[in-house]
């Protein structure tokens, strides 16, 4: 049975098709930079949470072309959606990326927008939708993503069981500088798919050839040789297995099984010292991998082909104890997950922050069950499902502790209540003494001002008159006001006095007139000045009694409201942790059963075939000595 | 059924390099249920995020009196930044020892928010000190003092280090 070649591709997308935000030659917007910050730290809860509420803020201001995030929007868009397909949130992603592909925006950008739309729609198996957004993609393309577009349009292709047109497709990537050896490969499972055996080997040769350096080159050129010495395999041509089977490099992630498949491929042309090299290497491996346990039993085997009994009486004898012990492992695994230690051992921090956690999962003592679920960790359902469990933990740790902050803020808003309410009574009545006197000085000075102003235009000398000057005028007028006899020459001869007294004061009024206009006005201003200040501190003041006032009224409701918010978040998670958990360990524990069955199959064959081995070691040593 | 046929019935079982896949078919309505759930609560975390990340800032930095320092490293530098201290009036504010992700970080463009707090409108003095290592190994440490005014608006400042021979720290507005 060949297997599909569908699942041959699966492990090369995930990360060819993972981007990275761009850094802006000069940033001009600081939460998007802190957005940034959390993102290249692959911290995209904290990436998003900034980056969220500054471009709504952005979408919601009048004038977005004053707004910091302006000169950014685009890159901060994408960089959207990107940190949500990271976080794992698709549905929002496509819909920030549907966002910039449906705006007024350029077509290099509109352009790439389509590229990631169709990448989400690929990664979540909507191979029709991922086709489409492709074939929105018109006009200028960046060059960054050209070949990543051909990429993905192929793998569209090959997953829709469409090779021919993956065919047309990957073609034109052999040149690719990123792509040359995927592309290679990925042909050879196209000309597979469609039929084309004999292009389809040859293709495979050629990638399983390829002069690379780089590392996931390397172990896509150890693929297509494993791929296509399995297939010559599968079809009989042992003799042609052979040579790819032996390019697998040894210290690659493709070595157990190109070990076990160039034994067997050995084995079938009855080359049973050839089969012994590659299973005798493969034998001393871990013991919890398939291909060493199979090579375990497999070794012997050809042991027994060569007449050589009591060694591979030994070796099976080995492999009886090591699948013995396995089996042991295996049981107290199951009873381990069953008591809810996997879990438990998958969220330890410290684990988690080891960027090889996975591996270091096999080393804990307490955790046997991960020596058997390697694979199926890196299953991609099972990753889902985990990076899913992972992902609610952390929720719950961050919803754990915001929590237990809302009792610190009702503290803090009691304490600010307790100091400042008895305060506020006392500064209210000063301050309504204060508001009142200024707004008087207020208006004051408005009138200066428009007496200044009315002066410019209709010069009154008698406005600028001294208090004094003022005052002897008034006294001139009154007294002028008490000749009331005009027979008399006494008050005739006063009148004159009093005449020429206000004559005097007139003319140094109107002599004066604009010299001390200027002083009025220098004064005036001087005054405005005083007054500005007065009144920022007046506004300084304002604040301040509003600040306090702030500082410990209106938290009540939006508190009470988080709270519930986030007790009702925390149940919620509580509720998918333990279905999502549950899940997880239903999958181990099918796993690890399924691998004990067949390792106590194994043991049975091994126990067998030892017993098999001594009889004939046995019988050939008794016709040795009939010989003697 | 000869050895080899009964050996191989088992043994081809696990001939090709894919792994059975029994335990592995999680990919049901269920998980998609699931998975779908688990972006709803994502988003509801986040909003819960956003709407406790206001009402936090409102309730310990209220705009009149709130500071915020950030820093920033210009492209391509090369010295490694290993930690930074931060003084206002001579009193020390906060200091960061920076791992090699968060290096990486600022390297890349990113902008750490270092600092948070509460200060009183006026001028005031702000002290950077920066330590690390250049690029022959060879250790560096470097202090500037800036002046500043608080308003009655929220302070931004953005504090940019680089290394020896290039701009060392810069203080701004953001």
């Amino acid at each position: 049975m060949r297997r599909a070649p569908a699942s041959w591709i699966g492990l090369l997308l995930l990360g060819l098709l993972a981007t990275s935000p761009s850094r802006s030659e000069a940033l001009k917007d600081l939460y998007f930079g802190e957005a940034l910050y959390y993102a290249h730290q692959g911290q995209f809860f904290e990436a998003l949470e900034r980056l969220d509420g500054e471009v709504k803020q952005h979408d919601d201001v009048d004038e977005p072309e004053l707004d910091t995030l302006y000169a950014h929007i685009d890159d901060a868009e994408f960089s959207l959606g990107d940190f949500e397909l990271r976080y794992r949130m698709h549905h929002r992603a496509g819909r920030a990326i549907k966002a910039v592909l449906e705006g007024a925006v350029d077509e290099r950008i509109r352009n790439d927008a389509a590229y990631r739309l169709a990448r989400i729609h690929f990664q979540k198996n909507q191979l029709e939708d991922a086709l489409l957004a492709l074939d929105r993609i018109d006009g200028k393309i960046p060059e960054s993503i050209r070949d990543d577009i051909e990429f993905l349009r192929a793998n569209v292709y090959l997953a829709q069981a469409k090779p021919e047109e993956s065919i047309a497709t990957l073609e034109q990537l052999k040149n690719s500088d990123s792509f040359a050896g995927f592309a290679a490969y990925n042909l050879g499972i196209a000309f597979l798919q469609s039929g084309q055996r004999q292009q389809a080997l040859e293709q495979l040769d050629r990638a399983g050839q390829i002069v690379t350096k780089d590392p996931a080159e390397l172990a896509i050129r150890d693929k297509a040789n494993l791929v296509l010495g399995t297939i010559l395999l599968e079809d009989g041509e042992h003799e042609r297995a052979i040579p790819p089977l032996n390019r697998v490099r040894l210290d690659g992630p493709f070595s157990n099984q190109a070990l076990l498949s160039s034994g067997w491929a050995n084995l079938s042309i009855d080359r049973y010292e050839r089969a012994i090299v590659p299973w005798n290497i493969l034998a001393s491996r871990e013991v919890t991998d398939l291909a060493t346990q199979e090579a375990m039993l497999a070794l012997p085997y050809a042991y027994g082909k060569l007449d050589v009994h009591g060694r591979a009486a030994i070796a099976y004898g080995h492999a009886l104890d090591a699948f013995t012990a396995e089996v042991g492992k295996l049981t107290e695994s199951i009873d381990s997950i069953r008591e809810g230690k996997f879990l438990e051992a998958l969220v330890r921090e410290e684990i988690r922050k080891d960027k090889d956690w996975v591996i270091r999962l096999r080393s804990l003592p307490e955790s046997p069950e991960t020596y058997y679920l390697m694979e199926l960790l890196a299953s991609h359902d099972f990753q889902t499902g985990l990076q899913n469990y992972l992902d609610l933990a952390d929720l719950k740790e961050k919803l754990e502790t915001w929590e237990s902050s809302f009792d610190s803020f009702d503290e803090m808003v009691d304490i600010r209540a307790t100091h400042y309410q008895p305060l506020l009574p006392d500064v209210d009545t000063q301050f309504r003494e204060l508001d009142s006197r200024l707004r008087l000085r207020i208006e004051q000075h408005k009138m200066l001002v428009r007496r200044r102003d009315d002066l410019l235009t209709t010069p009154r000398p008698e406005f600028l008159a001294t208090r004094d000057e003022q005052a002897i005028l008034a006294k001139l007028e009154a007294m002028d006001a008490q000749l009331t006899d005009p027979e008399s020459p006494s008050q005739a001869d006063m009148r004159q006095r009093i005449q020429r007294l206000k004559g005097t004061l007139t003319w140094k009024l109107e002599t004066e007139y604009h010299e001390r206009l200027a002083v009025f006005d220098a004064n005036l201003r001087s005054l405005g000045a005083a007054m500005a200040i007065a009144q920022e501190q007046y506004d300084a003041f304002v604040r301040s009694r509003q600040a306090a006032t702030h500082s410990f009224v209106g938290y009540e409701k939006p508190v009470n409201r988080l709270r519930l918010r986030v007790k009702a978040a925390i149940d919620r998670v509580d509720l998918l942790m333990a279905r999502q958990g549950r899940s997880l360990e239903v999958a181990a524990v099918d796993e690890l059963i399924a691998r004990r069955s067949r390792l106590k199959n194994y043991g049975d064959k091994a126990r067998f075939a030892l017993a098999d081995s001594y009889d004939r070691a046995t019988q050939s040593q008794a016709r040795v000595e009939e010989v003697q | 059924m000869s050895r080899l046929g009964l050996i191989l019935s088992v043994l081809f079982l696990s001939w090709s390099f894919s792994v059975p896949t029994t335990a592995q078919d999680l990919s049901g309505d269920d998980m998609r249920s699931l998975d779908g759930q688990v972006q709803e609560i994502k988003s509801d975390v986040l909003d819960i995020a956003s709407e406790l990340g206001n009402l936090e800032e409102r309730l310990l930095y209220p705009s009149n009196t709130q500071l915020a320092l950030f820093v920033s490293m210009p492209a391509n530098e090369s010295f490694r930044l290993d930690a930074v201290k931060i003084e206002i009036n001579g009193e020390m504010a906060t200091h960061h020892i920076y791992s090699f992700q968060e290096l990486e970080a600022l390297r890349k463009g990113g902008v750490q928010k270092v600092y948070a707090g509460n200060i009183v409108t006026g001028d005031h003095e702000l002290r950077v000190t920066m330590l690390g290592k250049l690029e022959n190994g060879k250790d560096f440490d470097q202090s500037g003092s800036f002046t500043f005014n608080k308003g009655v608006k929220p302070k931004s400042l953005g504090i940019t280090l680089a290394g020896p021979g290039q701009s060392g720290i810069q203080v701004g507005d953001w």
